[in-house]
């Protein structure tokens, strides 16, 4: 039995397994269009257009230094608060353009929330503050809605059972895993729109990363997820829709189950089949 | 010496093997004068400060007494008596110093790790090492003509000002170092929760580096604590209880430089136990600071 069809069975019985109905179209929460992000004279992203639907996961895959990350961090405006970083082209974020003059980036972060390769708990905070911290920074006093909403994102990131008792202590004492998912409800619980999630498994151990896939799909039913990862069985498992990154353009873009069966690109063949990268 | 040799894969070779036991020996002559010269250097090093210390401690321990801490200076001619204006009056001048250095030096210092890499932050840097490098006296002299000549009078509040200017520099790139170690990782994750990037300045950077700033400040208290030139100009001094801070108030290093160069016996004694007071309160600061710097880990529970 040849590799190819070895991995194209298991993807192809992963995605069709979990991606749910996959041609049900749902509307459209973001659109990149003509994306281009510089380094300075690094040209990283070089035109990318993208459709994100909602309430559906969408994978970006591509080797290392792709710039899938910088198409992640240009839909929420992170890209810009790196140095020397600019970026061209326009992104949609329910028919809005959130570069457009008027748009403070502060009010896009808050509806496009983030979590990062690295499990990032504030260190000098405890458990619930790293939960309450979006709302409490943002200038909410009440505790008996700090208290709700601390409980709603702790249960939604599938951590509460494991921490309730424990709430005052440090974020940091907790397991990678865990901490990641800490993460996660700090990023839910200023209630976001959309979710970017930065490879966010990659530092995990298999069952920590079964974990927040899982948690992805459920997350799905109330939010947009885009999820970079660099790991493919990751986007057959948990994705949607799948877009193959290589050099800074979008090679292809489509439904999970059909990039990984049905390539139309010779290189995003060579990619899933582990010819390179 | 032969199982050396033969290690260093020369076995058989008449001329190296001769050669190895001598490189050795020599070898171990350098290390031994090096480990001699270093350790000599350390001990002249430390046999000044010991014995300034040691001596402090047996001339000051004698002159300590209850009545130094709760009496006022005596008048030439009577024995006795005690500098508790004094130590009052430095404890005022530190917190005076204090209110104007720790917020000056630690938002100066937020700033310049924050928004500090362009020419702007460059110069900041540059003139804030210069008035690190500014003989203390030179400080004093010039809130002399900025304070003490316009209010026509020596006061607590101009010896504060000074104090504090010696301050700024020193917290202020503590601050900056320490706000710069806290990863960019932590102000990504809270710049992206939505959270403005002066409050993401303000408490997630500045508080990650909180207890680092403290020992910073901690030691910066305790080199003013030991300033007296700067005074000399401003708060002058005051034999006296003083609670106004427009008026001259009274340092235990002023008093201990006056009652130093004074004809007196007692005089003398009190300046050395003005000197152990002195020298007890810099040692407990750096000690207390080095704790709480030691455990860096330590969070909010």
């Amino acid at each position: 039995m040849d590799l190819i069809s070895t991995v194209r069975s298991r993807a192809f019985a992963g995605a069709l397994e979990r991606s749910g109905p996959v041609g049900e179209a749902t509307p459209e929460r973001i659109r990149a269009v003509e994306l281009h992000a510089y380094f300075g004279r690094t040209h990283a992203v070089r035109g990318v257009s993208l459709g994100v639907q909602t309430n559906r996961i969408t994978a970006i895959i591509g080797p290392s230094g792709c710039g899938k990350s910088t198409v992640l961090r240009c839909l929420n405006r992170m890209h810009e608060l790196v140095p020397g970083a600019r970026m061209e082209g326009r992104v949609l974020l329910d028919n809005e353009d959130i570069y457009a003059r008027e748009v403070d980036p502060v009010m896009i972060r808050r509806r496009v929330g983030m979590v990062f390769q690295r499990a990032t708990p504030f260190p000098t905070m405890s458990i619930y503050d790293n939960v309450a911290a979006g709302l409490r920074l943002n200038g909410v006093r009440d505790r008996r809605t700090l208290d709700e909403v601390v409980e709603h994102s702790l249960r939604q990131a599938a951590l509460w059972d494991e921490v309730k008792d424990v709430l005052g202590r440090p974020g940091t004492s907790l397991s990678g895993g865990q901490q990641q998912r800490l993460c996660i409800a700090r990023a839910l619980a200023v209630q976001p729109e959309v979710l970017l999630m930065d490879e966010p498994a990659s530092a995990l151990d298999p069952a920590s990363t079964l974990k927040i896939e899982g948690l992805a799909r459920i997350l799905r039913d109330h939010l947009t997820i885009v999820l970079v990862t660099h790991n493919m069985q990751q986007a057959a498992r948990a994705s949607d829709y799948t877009a193959f990154m290589l050099g800074g353009e979008v090679v292809e873009f489509g439904p999970t189950a059909d990039l990984f069966t049905r390539p139309r690109d010779p290189r995003t063949e060579d990619y899933i089949t582990g010819r390179f990268g | 010496m032969v199982g050396l040799a033969g290690w260093g894969g020369a076995q058989g070779d008449p001329v190296t093997a001769a050669a190895a036991p001598r490189d050795a020996a020599r070898r171990r002559m350098a290390d031994r004068v090096m480990t001699g010269l270093t350790a000599a250097s350390t001990l002249v090093a430390l046999v000044p400060l010991a014995s300034v210390l040691l001596y402090v401690v047996v001339q000051g321990a004698g002159a300590l007494n209850w009545d130094f801490f709760t009496q006022l200076p005596k008048p030439v001619g009577e024995s006795g008596g005690g500098l508790a204006n004094a130590i009052v009056g430095s404890l005022t001048l530190i917190a005076l110093a204090s209110c104007v250095g720790v917020p000056i030096g630690i938002l100066g210092g937020l700033y310049l790790a924050e928004l500090g890499d362009g020419p702007l932050g460059w110069w900041i840097r540059f003139t804030t090492d210069v008035l690190n490098g500014v003989p203390s006296i030179v400080v004093g002299v010039f809130v002399y003509t900025l304070m003490v000549v316009p209010m026509k009078r020596f006061s607590a509040l101009a010896g504060g000002v000074a104090l504090g200017i010696i301050m700024i520099p020193l917290v202020m790139r503590t601050t900056e170092e320490l706000v710069r170690l806290v990863p960019a990782s932590l102000r990504e994750a809270s710049l992206a929760l939505g959270i403005p990037w002066w409050i993401t300045a303000m408490r997630v950077a500045l508080r990650t580096a909180a207890v680092g700033i403290l020992t910073g400040v901690m030691l910066a208290v305790a080199r003013i604590g030991g300033e007296t030139a700067p005074l000399l100009f401003t708060a002058f001094n005051n034999q006296y209880w003083q609670t106004r801070l427009d008026q001259p108030i009274a340092s235990l290093t002023v008093q201990l430089y006056n009652y130093a160069i004074a004809p007196y016996d007692d005089w003398h004694r009190q300046a050395w136990a003005a000197a152990l007071v002195l020298m007890a309160m810099t040692l407990t600061l750096n000690m207390t600071a080095r704790l709480v710097g030691g455990r860096r880990t330590g969070a909010r529970p």
